[in-house]
């Protein structure tokens, strides 16, 4: 640790020199952020009546459940009393943002996303566990919770009730993380975070990231299943994609262009600050790999007409580049906020250790977690499972 | 009324189960309790510290005293009070030359020749004991609290270690103790002023640039020295209801 000393330009407070937040709180606000994208991206079809994009509408629900799961985790390593997280529940100070975190996130996974696949699904679990025997008819029965009435009507109430879920989720997923938004956007002590943007912009961002995980995800999914690719689907995902981009992007811009011309005490900090420490990971790979290179990529397939190989190929690589971006900007957020010392006078370095409780292997195992809790998922709930059966067998249903 | 054996299983259970939650909320309740000094009423303080920058030689005195009182770790990245030295080029209060070396704890190594029209001064540092410290406004457990007698105080048995009162303290007062991994921060010697002791720092301090006050009293030199300096507090901006007064302090100083 000593040698961070050496590494401090200028003068930073004593307690400043060590960074706080580390690489596992870049992961928070980048996973919650997916998981509201995936579900905002869901609710289009629900909602709104996008049919086209019915086709990744389960996906994107198991998605958002997947990394919701994984979501609290990185919170968890990072304190130094995991075991006293549960204090968050008992005994939460009404007025700190943080403290809503624990319901925020209770109420997202039980109140909607649970309940939705479920609504979503149940046909599906009554109709396989009356398929099957043994253990895994026990099983899909435990997943029914002893439901076995699949008669028009109840299923009419599902999907009721479903579309109700949905119009609540949507303000949730905003308030989910919206929420992480606000955790940084009200820390006046921190002029890098302190703005009111910071809630909204997070729900942009958000969504493109959310959206362009989906889209990739089913484009691997297909290909893995040697189905062809709804073009439909994948046009329209990437137009949405498109849209959020403009406006996530817009906003960005706006923060950035404000701080600028208003040039307060901060400002030649923090300017000096992007133009060296930050530089690799907000101009870069932020900014021209991360936004302009992916939305270039996304106008050329709006205005050209292109073969549909190309345009995989373009959404696929806009995808990618999108996902880092929106990493590079969940970490110019949250390690760039504190390379820079409250005085104005002096900026610190942050050194990832790799096989440490905060390190780079957690950080990966945590982000690569979530995939495999999808696969999982996939496993026992196919989101393909209608289709398969409209295919073979389109009779009436039973019940 | 006959009771059978069910019941009375059921009913004893329930009431064993809630005596032993009351315990532990009790427990709880009380951990938030100041350290018992039985002369000595919460009501009757409000704590703050005064400070002459003009006074202070920048000998690092306070800050040994202070780790050594509180029990601080030695590491140059842990300080409950430390001491900055200013060096501001004539005219120039924008782009003061500021550094701390190890906190000052050391005292500070000739750096700076007179005569070339700048000026050089010493700034002791500490917790600003505000009275609306955003850090306690984001704790989300309540750890950290602001008593009635107006210090701001940590429960470190209770303190989760998730340092977003470390990312809300204006001043970069807070560090999470390296021993007990909860935060920790200058808690104004609270167990020596609730004794009618001062704090360690203003004890040793050889010229009198620190002195502990308390607003509440009448008839304690806190008031004159409000009444007879010219007084700033830290980051006025920020509105903290900051209660470290500083006379003479420079507007170069951040």
């Amino acid at each position: 640790m000593d040698s961070l000393l050496a590494m401090v330009e200028g003068f930073m407070y004593p307690n400043e020199i060590e960074l706080q937040w580390s690489v596992l709180i870049v992961l928070y606000p980048y996973i919650t952020g997916l998981v509201a994208g995936a579900f905002i991206l869901a609710s289009l079809e629900r909602v709104f009546n996008v049919e086209a994009v019915k086709p990744t509408y389960r996906l994107s629900l198991l998605t958002a459940f997947a990394f919701l799961i994984v979501a609290p985790l990185p919170l968890q390593l990072h304190l130094g009393h995991p075991e006293r997280s549960f204090q968050m529940y008992l005994t939460p100070k009404t007025d700190s943002a943080m403290a809503m975190f624990g319901f925020v996130y209770l109420w997202y996974l039980m109140g909607v996303l649970l309940l939705e696949i479920w609504l979503d699904y149940r046909r599906d679990i009554v109709l396989k566990a009356r398929s099957s025997t043994g253990f895994v008819r026990d099983f899909y029965r435990v997943l029914a919770l002893g439901s076995d009435n699949i008669s028009a009507r109840s299923l009419e109430i599902d999907e009721r009730l479903g579309r109700f879920v949905t119009i609540i989720g949507i303000p949730s997923a905003f308030l989910l993380h919206g929420y992480v938004g606000f955790i940084f956007g009200s820390i006046k002590a921190n002029p890098w975070w302190s703005t009111p943007l910071m809630p909204v912009v997070f729900i942009f961002s958000a969504m493109v990231s959310g959206i362009a995980l989906v889209m990739l995800l089913y484009m691997v999914v297909s290909w893995l299943r040697n189905k062809e690719i709804d073009m439909a689907c994948l046009d329209t995902i990437a137009r949405y994609l498109l849209y959020a981009f403009i406006i996530d992007f817009s906003l960005e811009m706006l923060d950035l262009i404000h701080r600028m011309y208003e040039a307060d005490e901060s400002f030649k900090s923090l300017d000096f600050m992007v133009k060296t420490r930050l530089f690799t990971s907000q101009i870069l790979m932020q900014i021209i790999f991360g936004t302009l290179l992916p939305l270039g990529l996304l106008v050329l397939t709006q205005i050209t007409r292109l073969t549909v190989a190309a345009r995989k190929n373009l959404y696929a690589i806009a995808g990618v580049l999108t996902l880092i971006g929106i990493f590079a900007m969940r970490w110019n957020v949250v390690i760039g906020g504190q390379l820079f010392s409250k005085s104005f006078l002096g900026y610190t370095v942050y050194k990832m250790d790799f096989a440490t409780r905060e390190g780079l292997l957690p950080a990966i195992i945590l982000m690569v977690a979530p995939f495999f809790i999808l696969w999982g998922l996939i496993l026992i709930l196919p989101p393909w499972w209608g289709e398969e059966e409209e295919e073979e067998a389109p009779t009436s249903l039973p019940g | 009324m006959t009771v059978d054996r069910r019941q009375f299983v059921l009913t004893s259970g329930k009431y064993l189960i809630m005596t032993g939650a009351a315990t532990r909320a009790f427990e709880h309740v009380m951990a938030g309790t100041p350290e018992a000094a039985p002369e000595y009423s919460v009501f009757d303080h409000w704590w703050a510290m005064a400070i002459d920058v003009e006074l202070c030689i920048g000998c690092g005195g306070c800050v040994r005293a202070c780790k050594q009182e509180n029990g601080v770790s030695l590491e140059p990245f842990f300080f409950r009070t430390w001491v900055e030295r200013y060096h501001v080029p004539e005219g120039d209060i924008e782009h003061p030359m500021v550094d701390s070396p190890n906190g000052g704890f050391d005292g500070f190594p000739e750096r700076y020749r007179a005569g070339d029209g700048s000026k050089d001064f010493f700034v002791p540092k500490l917790c600003n004991h505000c009275a609306h410290s955003p850090c306690v406004q984001v704790c989300p457990v309540g750890a950290t609290f602001e008593s009635p007698d107006g210090v701001v105080l940590v429960d470190k048995d209770y303190c989760l270690g998730c340092r977003y009162c470390v990312q809300a303290c204006p001043y970069g007062c807070r560090y999470i103790d390296p021993k007990t991994h909860s935060v920790d921060k200058c808690s104004l010697c609270y167990h020596r002023i609730t004794k009618g002791l001062t704090t360690a720092c203003c004890e040793v301090c050889p010229t009198g640039a620190r002195t502990l006050g308390d607003l509440k009293d009448p008839s304690d030199p806190i008031h004159e020295f409000l009444r007879t300096n010219m007084v700033q507090v830290l980051k006025p901006q920020m509105a903290t209801g900051a209660k470290v007064y500083y006379a003479a302090l420079d507007g170069s100083v951040r």
